[in-house]
């Protein structure tokens, strides 16, 4: 019998009075697999994700998230599920530990100080989780934001802009961590991000968006040979362009 | 209905506790405002006492009322500030993403509000003491009744002041400072309901508050404690929370269809 994909998502539909932010798309991802939502600015991305999360009520579609219907049974399928993101922020006066123990709590997660202390190790947040949240860097953030979307060890996890503002060091050991996360667990990546390099090591599927519409999938391979490109961030180019397959390079 | 979890509810409170230890200057102005207000009141009470046959009946007339409407002040600005906190931190989406139900999020307002109206009026009942002779204690057995009655009212009155800012945005964050003064002439602190234009009165007497402060006349003046008012309260305050639940949750799924839970802050 084979295995429900962990994310669907039909004929999903956003309008904003006469905007269409997101318009129609479907998609499946299947379990244990990372897939990279990409498109220029205002293409969809974060209000598919945001969809995703019950953060945001479609206008029209449906969602399955572990074979659960979003958001009609979000209680079921939240504790399954974490995100980060820079356009959320986590309280600023709180130490990291502090931060971090309040989601674990709210999460549910058993042993809070082993599992604060396993992610301060692989994270390398370990040295900071006595300083308020709103005194560290951006780099220093956005790992912080990822031990809080690790901390109930998600089926599904969620990412914006994974590795935006850190040091190509610190990004390259993100997307390890990420990596081996995945392969450890067995959990579904959906990311959206611009780092196109990124997208080509972590991804096996690719969904391109443009205009709120589905313009291009496949995996990152594929679509370099079908766009007759040299790398994923020209395909990029030639789909936030217009341009057919072959169109450009032609 | 999912079934509401105490240890999330418990989880966020902790996060409330965490700001508040982290800063001493936060818990001292939690106790500054309703001390002042009792010291000034005191004085006044004092330089009125030897005027007024009504203040020599009953000494603690004004201070009584001056410290049980910082308990509808406080506990209402204890929530929607608290509340306020999680949208100038960009922090709410975080929680609505995680498993804390909306009703969980209200519950966990609730109790830091408690916590924090405890603090703050409890500093200035207790300075009451040794300062003026004055002990709010004597109102007896109904005072826990009048403190509940503010309690709900302040709660009720928080949620839609919180409902109005996630559907107008942080512009509308002074309302949570307004919203109390608008009402506060009208529920006879400091005078009897009767005192106000016949007019007026009607919309007085839909007030919890005013049955609140005409009860601890009652005790004070007449030593009578009046069952009734405390019951038109609790059944005001019944129809005000469901009112003020109500809004929050609707700010709270419209927000969910306008997207605002993804930019809300400053």
């Amino acid at each position: 019998m084979s295995e429900r994909p962990a994310i669907e998502v039909e004929n999903l539909r956003k309008y904003y009075s006469s905007v269409r932010a997101v318009d129609g798309i479907s998609f499946v991802v299947a379990t244990g697999a990372t897939c990279a939502l990409l498109g220029g600015n205002g293409a969809g991305k974060t209000t598919t994700i945001a969809m995703l999360l019950g953060l945001l009520l479609p206008s029209h579609g449906r969602i399955h998230l572990l074979g659960e219907e979003m958001p009609r049974h979000r209680q079921r399928v939240l504790p399954r599920l974490n995100f980060s993101s820079p356009y959320l922020d986590l309280p600023q006066r709180l130490t990291v530990a502090e931060n971090l123990t309040v989601y674990a709590r709210l999460y549910g997660v058993g042993h809070v100080p082993e599992r604060l202390a396993t992610l301060g190790r692989d994270l390398d947040i370990d040295a900071f989780f006595k300083r308020p949240y709103g005194s560290l860097s951006a780099g220093q953030k956005t790992r912080v934001a990822l031990a809080k979307a690790l901390l109930n060890e998600p089926e599904i996890l969620l990412l914006d802009e994974p590795t935006a503002s850190l040091d190509p060091d610190t990004a390259d050991r993100i997307r390890s961590i990420l990596t081996d996360y995945r392969d450890r667990s067995g959990a579904t990546l959906l990311l959206a991000s611009h780092n196109m390099g990124e997208v080509e090591r972590l991804c096996d599927h690719v969904i391109m968006l443009r205009a709120g519409r589905i313009v291009a999938t496949g995996a990152p391979r594929e679509l370099i040979q079908r766009f007759g490109r040299k790398d994923m961030e020209q395909v990029f180019l030639d789909i936030a362009r217009g341009l057919q397959p072959g169109e450009a390079a032609a | 209905m999912n079934a509401i979890s105490l240890a999330r509810i418990g989880a966020l409170a902790l996060r409330y506790l965490y700001l508040l230890r982290g800063s001493w200057i936060r818990v001292v102005e939690l106790a500054y405002w309703p001390t002042v207000q009792m010291i000034l009141w005191g004085f006044i009470t004092q330089y009125l006492a030897g005027h007024s046959d009504t203040l020599n009946q009953a000494a603690g007339l004004l201070l009584s009322g001056v410290l049980l409407w910082d308990i509808l002040f406080r506990s209402q600005l204890g929530l929607s500030v608290v509340f306020f906190e999680e949208l100038h931190s960009r922090n709410l989406g975080q929680l609505l993403i995680s498993p804390l139900q909306p009703v969980e999020l209200i519950l966990s307002l609730m109790l830091v509000s408690l916590a924090r109206t405890l603090i703050g009026v409890g500093v200035a009942v207790m300075l009451a003491i040794p300062f003026y002779g004055f002990n709010l204690f004597q109102l007896g057995l109904p005072l826990l009744g009048f403190f509940l009655n503010l309690l709900l009212l302040g709660w009720a009155i928080g949620l839609m002041v919180s409902a109005l800012v996630l559907r107008y945005g942080m512009g509308a964050e002074s309302i949570a400072w307004a919203a109390i003064f608008a009402i506060a002439p009208l529920c006879g602190i400091y005078y009897p309901v009767a005192t106000l234009p016949s007019w007026l009165q009607p919309l007085s007497w839909a007030l919890p508050a005013s049955h609140v402060f005409e009860g601890m006349r009652a005790v004070l003046l007449q030593q009578n404690f009046r069952l009734d008012y405390l019951l038109y309260a609790l059944l005001l305050n019944g129809v005000y929370l469901a009112v003020g639940v109500s809004l929050f949750l609707i700010a709270i799924h419209k927000a969910r269809e306008r997207g605002s839970l993804l930019q809300s802050g400053e």
